[in-house]
């Protein structure tokens, strides 16, 4: 029973990692109808400015937080107005290849900048204490991680369901062009919706960096696992991508404490079989990409 | 008259310029990661060479040397023998040296005996490689070598039951064979052995795993990068240093670039390996001076700087003794059974693997000022290759 609960909660911070980072993709999937490679590199990008914060500036860990969501919006901002603008709409194969791009660039820019070395974030000492859950320890980080993504799911939650932002954006994703005759100035729903989204990434690269360690080649390491955790939930869907990380990560975890050297077999086993029974996601509806 | 002198002149300068083309200048191919994740090791090789240069000269025996590097990112046999093919018939090479990782050194050592190009390994550890051609020389590490020091520690520790976890490629495997042997000839209980793939980051229910294995004394073996960091931030975080569970690793754990890294958490933490960039002797002083001197970071040098330091002393004395011909044989006998006194120690080239014997030091993390580094506190000598010795 305590070896139950120990891979659980393992399998939680996990999938809460994953999750924060994932649901800007999904949102940006389902609502812009792009895929964008290069959510991973803003989560990476926004890793590289907490590091440098803390580590080269020695200022405190909430700053870095902060100056990572806002440093990673203040690039992405005007990315989205210049380039991504351009590929709404277009076939995938432009969207993959120019997201693929962008991707290249920022890792051979971090690269240049910052050296091909692991980045890593000093903690706090209230993160670096360790708590007693019960039936096991538990470092506060993750406790803190599992709260951050339980917090992130119900902000979102509140935004898109109970806001009027929310009911526009909602208007947006149904139908643009109708949306947009009504006087919702879709434009901007989509700098704010895409701002978001990398925020929010910036926030998990920074916040889940001991999970996912910030190296050169972040952008193109997880970036399989946050398109298949889309996928899985479906994309544009807050509850399918929370569902669809906490089902992986548990597959992962148990796999991974279980029979470690079988790799990740199970996790694509898992995808393999959730995408054979719901072809467009747990939750999500047909793409018309 | 003039005109006599004149015709001098332009005679002896033809000379002179005829004497300079045949100079000759011999070309050594250096293929290693110089770009990618590896980068940094790629860099050292190149550090390493250079500061051979700074400090001999870039002349051996009148002979100049001329480094060509070829970038290699990853594991990749197929461009590595593409490279290798290259360098010796169009870049016209006598020496080969490098290769990071052991499949591409395994896939290099085919084109040797055909050739004629000795070839000098500066990392990849995979104690077999040897075997692979008569040409090869190997001036880094196996890890054979440095994982039979790691489990006589345990052992003399009063360490009774271990498990090892490990990355399941090549250099994992042996690092774990070489565990187990040793461990168990010393009356110790192996009770478990993990493999993971080289990708896992998340350490946390492995560690979870070690924790309920009833083990006193975990031995951990990763590829320098974010799995390293990964186990000791997990290992700490769950509490099993409190628990008394010990770790025992090897160096690549706790490479100085990644120190900073880890920070506090890692200080106390126990290695096995055979340099550090931190050793006292005047040797390695120079040898860091040399570094500084053709553009180093510090805080960034490697054991694949000084493996490529000694390399390029072996590659340096083969062209001594074949006097610049192209004599493949002659100049790998030449450097068999040579002992000098390398940055890392005492170190001779064992002649019959055609391995380095070196010292390996047992180290602990330890901070002196703002800086990480990993302290000797004791050393193993003259360590054979234990892999290819029990053969």
């Amino acid at each position: 029973m305590v070896l139950f609960f120990n891979i659980l909660s393992d399998a939680f911070v996990y999938g809460m990692v994953l999750f924060i980072i994932s649901v800007g993709l999904s949102l940006a999937m389902g609502l812009m109808k792009v895929v964008n490679l290069a959510h991973g590199a803003f989560a990476m990008i926004g890793g590289y400015i907490a590091s440098y914060i803390t580590q080269d500036q020695g200022m405190s860990y909430t700053l870095a937080v902060a100056a990572a969501v806002v440093g990673a919006i203040i690039i992405a901002v005007p990315m989205e107005r210049l380039l991504y603008r351009r590929i709404y709409g277009t076939s995938e194969l432009t969207q993959v290849l120019m997201t693929i791009g962008i991707t290249f660039v920022i890792i051979g820019v971090a690269n240049f900048i910052f050296g091909p070395t692991l980045k890593t974030i000093p903690l706090p000492d209230e993160l670096r204490q360790r708590v007693d859950l019960g039936f096991r320890t538990m470092s506060s980080n993750r406790v803190f991680i599992a709260f951050c993504g339980a917090a992130v799911a119900a902000g979102l939650w509140y935004v898109i369901e109970k806001t009027d932002f929310g009911i526009k954006l909602r208007a947006a994703v149904e139908n643009e062009k109708i949306a947009g005759s009504l006087g919702i100035k879709t434009s901007v729903i989509f700098s704010v919706s895409f701002a978001l989204a990398t925020g929010l990434a910036a926030f998990g690269g920074v916040i889940g960096a001991e999970l996912l360690p910030i190296e050169p080649y972040y952008a193109l390491t997880y970036m399989v696992m946050l398109l298949v955790v889309v996928c899985v939930g479906g994309a544009g869907s807050i509850g399918g991508a929370l569902a669809a990380c906490l089902i992986l990560g548990t597959v992962d975890t148990v796999a991974r404490y279980l029979l470690p050297s079988y790799g990740a077999f199970f996790f694509y086993f898992a995808v393999i079989i959730i995408v054979l029974m719901f072809p467009n996601g747990l939750f999500g509806r047909k793409l018309n990409v | 008259m003039s005109s006599r002198i004149r015709l001098l002149g332009a005679l002896s300068a033809l000379l002179l310029g005829s004497v300079a083309a045949h100079a000759d200048t011999i070309k050594v191919g250096v293929i290693g990661p110089m770009s990618g994740p590896y980068s940094l090791y790629g860099q050292n090789f190149q550090w390493g060479v250079q500061a051979y240069a700074q400090v001999n000269g870039k002349t051996a025996d009148g002979h100049d040397v001329e480094f060509v590097f070829r970038d290699l990112p990853g594991v990749d046999p197929a461009k590595a023998r593409a490279l290798a093919q290259e360098l010796v018939v169009r870049d016209g090479v006598q020496y080969l040296a490098g290769a990071y990782f052991t499949p591409n050194a395994l896939a290099i050592a085919p084109l040797l005996q055909q050739g004629k190009v000795p070839f000098v390994v500066l990392n990849a550890a995979t104690s077999s490689i040897v075997e692979q051609s008569p040409y090869i020389l190997r001036t880094s590490f196996t890890m054979w070598q440095n994982t039979v020091p790691a489990a006589k520690v345990a052992i003399e520790n009063g360490s009774k039951k271990a498990i090892t976890i490990v990355s399941d490629y090549g250099p994992g495997v042996d690092a774990e064979a070489g565990f187990k042997k040793t461990y168990e000839e010393g009356g110790g209980e192996l009770v478990e052995t993990l493999r993971v793939p080289l990708s896992t980051t998340d350490f946390n229910p492995l560690v979870q795993r070690i924790k309920q294995s009833g083990a006193d004394t975990v031995f951990a073996f990763f590829p320098a990068g974010a799995p390293t960091l990964g186990f000791m931030k997990s290992y700490i975080g769950n509490g099993l240093k409190e628990d008394g569970i010990k770790l025992i690793s090897t160096g690549d754990l706790l490479t100085e670039p990644d120190l900073p890294a880890l920070g506090d958490v890692a200080i106390g933490t126990q290695s096995t390996y055979h340099y550090s960039a931190s050793h006292d002797s005047p040797e390695n002083k120079a040898f860091m001076e040399a570094l500084k001197a053709v553009g180093a970071d510090p805080s960034k040098v490697t054991m694949a700087a000084v493996a490529a330091f000694d390399g390029a002393k072996l590659i340096y004395e083969m062209i001594d003794a074949t006097d610049g011909e192209q004599d493949p044989q002659k100049a790998v006998d030449a450097v068999k059974g040579m002992s000098w006194e390398s940055p890392r120690g005492p170190v001779t080239i064992d002649p019959d693997t055609r391995h380095i014997t070196q010292n390996v030091y047992l180290r602990e993390v330890a901070k002196e000022g703002d800086t990480y580094m990993n302290k000797e506190i004791r050393t193993f000598e003259a360590q054979p290759d234990w892999g290819l010795e029990g053969k």
